[in-house]
């Protein structure tokens, strides 16, 4: 998976946890929980959508490499090459 | 139109499920209802046959209007499944049947609360301008007019008719010359009247601003009648996490993605025990009396992306494992989102459960959702510094608030209610 693709990934799977949050308000560094106002429940959304888009079975323990945009792409890329 | 949540004047039947000669059974869905804050479907609580929809699609009528007749109900279900009733023979319970009832277009609609308020304030109902939803006049609007004239000038002598008309024309009845008996107000006058008078302001077209606005006034009336009436006392204490989010954190690596549960479910079984065994948090008060509930239904607190918050009800949270419990959050908070939501979750939670911890704040002291008696709230889950056997430890804490009715219990009791469910988050692997 690439960078781009792991992005387009993350915003398809944003929109359906958060479907009126917007993507491009949320700075490179910010947490995307503040930044989308996203709850647990949202958060485990988010990585039941990825694990359904990837696969990856992504351990409770790597969540806080969710917690930002550029974070949860490099944790992708980086666990998709390894798969 | 059932009560869906304490703070709902109206609803929009936006959709029947079923229609006359339809056989339903209690718990099947009958209609969509839309209200200020959610889509609503609604369940119906008897057996029977649907005789007669009342209420059409797209019209607003106020809580306590009727919907719809059912015929049967009570009896053992008809033997002929979804055959209209020949109109002659059946044994129909003709005082139910109410004359024709027009399609209550258009509002100001009135509901029987409102009335009885009315007229304990001498407010006059037709002369008001509804600023509920759809232009209905609102209890907040007759308590206001109330407040305006707090002597309170009866209203004017005058025939329904005259005030319905006057309604329609946007006239101030104190304002017409009566020529009817006693100086009664006629129809007649109003309409002369109405020759002069300035045209009714426009009904704003509902939209999602709209929408808002209502949502934020459903809210604010309802937490004003609660900080009016209900003598709120605080309690708060911080506890110690440590057990439960290891507990979590070892189950959740035996699961997978998909079964994996979250603190909240943890904090809500708790809370749900812990009212089972203090029963002064768990039920309604309602006409100078507390009714404890033997059933604990969580309305869960959940934030609406667009503003605003609702708390629809898990059922008998108390008697749910907590994987059942993990499925029916995720499902409720899934729907509440996107706005859909049934008429059981609305109008029975008897305690309610913020977790604003999600967002970040360590402590809430919440308004209690009348006629319920507590609120617990959950803040964020933290590190901090105890002092432990002794020695200085950095433990997970976080800290509980209850928000209680003096009505109903006094701190006392609510303090133990808040230890126990601390005293039940150190054993998490018993909930």
């Amino acid at each position: 998976m690439t960078d781009d693709e792991a992005r387009q990934l993350i915003r398809a799977t944003l929109h359906q946890v958060a479907p009126d949050a917007d993507l491009e308000d949320v700075g490179p560094d910010e947490t995307l929980q503040e930044a989308l106002d996203l709850d647990s429940i949202d958060f485990l959304n988010l990585i039941v959508g990825l694990h359904e888009a990837t696969g990856l079975e992504i351990p409770e323990r790597d969540y806080p490499h969710f917690s930002t945009l550029e974070g949860a792409i490099a944790y992708l890329v980086s666990a998709t090459s390894a798969q | 139109m059932p009560s869906l949540g304490a703070d709902m004047e109206a609803g929009t039947v936006t959709r029947w499920l079923v229609k006359p000669g339809d056989e339903v059974h209690r718990g099947d869905i009958v209609a969509v209802v839309e209200t200020e804050k959610s889509t609503i479907e609604v369940e119906i609580f008897e057996n029977g046959v649907i005789e007669e929809l009342v209420v059409p699609e797209g019209a607003r009528v106020p809580v306590g209007a009727v919907l719809a007749h059912v015929s049967g109900v009570g009896a053992a279900p008809p033997t002929t499944r979804r055959v209209r009733r020949p109109e002659a023979k059946a044994p129909r319970p003709t005082a139910r049947r109410p004359p024709s009832v027009p399609p209550p277009s258009p509002p100001p609609v009135r509901s029987p609360i409102v009335r009885h308020l009315a007229e304990q304030l001498h407010v006059d109902t037709a002369s008001l301008p509804g600023r509920g939803p759809g232009g209905s006049v609102t209890r907040e609007d007759v308590r206001r007019a109330g407040e305006k004239h707090p002597a309170g000038p009866p209203r004017p002598r005058s025939s329904p008719l005259a005030r319905k008309l006057a309604a329609e024309l946007g006239v101030d009845l104190h304002q017409v010359d009566g020529t009817g008996p006693g100086g009664a107000v006629r129809e007649e006058d109003v309409r002369r009247a109405a020759s002069g008078a300035a045209p009714p302001a426009a009904v704003p077209v509902a939209g999602a601003a709209d929408r808002r606005l209502s949502m934020r006034r459903a809210i604010g009336a309802l937490m004003a009648r609660s900080k009016r009436e209900i003598p709120h006392y605080y309690l708060s204490t911080t506890i110690d996490a440590t057990a439960a989010s290891a507990w979590l954190e070892q189950a959740n690596l035996e699961r997978p993605v998909t079964s994996r549960l979250v603190l909240p479910v943890l904090l809500l079984k708790a809370t749900a025990l812990a009212a089972a065994k203090v029963p002064e948090m768990n039920g309604f008060y309602e006409n100078d009396t507390f009714a404890p509930s033997e059933a604990v239904h969580v309305g869960v607190a959940i934030s609406l992306r667009t503003g605003g918050v609702i708390a629809p009800a898990i059922h008998h949270v108390n008697a749910l494992s907590l994987d059942k419990l993990m499925t029916s959050l995720h499902d409720l908070v899934g729907r509440a989102r996107s706005g859909v939501l049934r008429s059981s979750e609305m109008n029975d939670p008897t305690i309610t459960v913020t977790n604003l911890g999600d967002l970040g704040v360590e402590s809430v002291f919440g308004v209690i959702y009348p006629p319920q008696v507590a609120l617990v709230g959950f803040g964020r889950l933290t590190e901090r510094v105890v002092a432990r056997d002794g020695m200085i430890e950095v433990r997970p804490c976080l800290t509980a608030t209850l928000s209680a009715d003096h009505r109903a219990s006094d701190g006392h009791r609510g303090g133990r209610f808040l230890t126990e469910i601390d005293r039940l988050l150190q054993e998490p692997a018993k909930l």
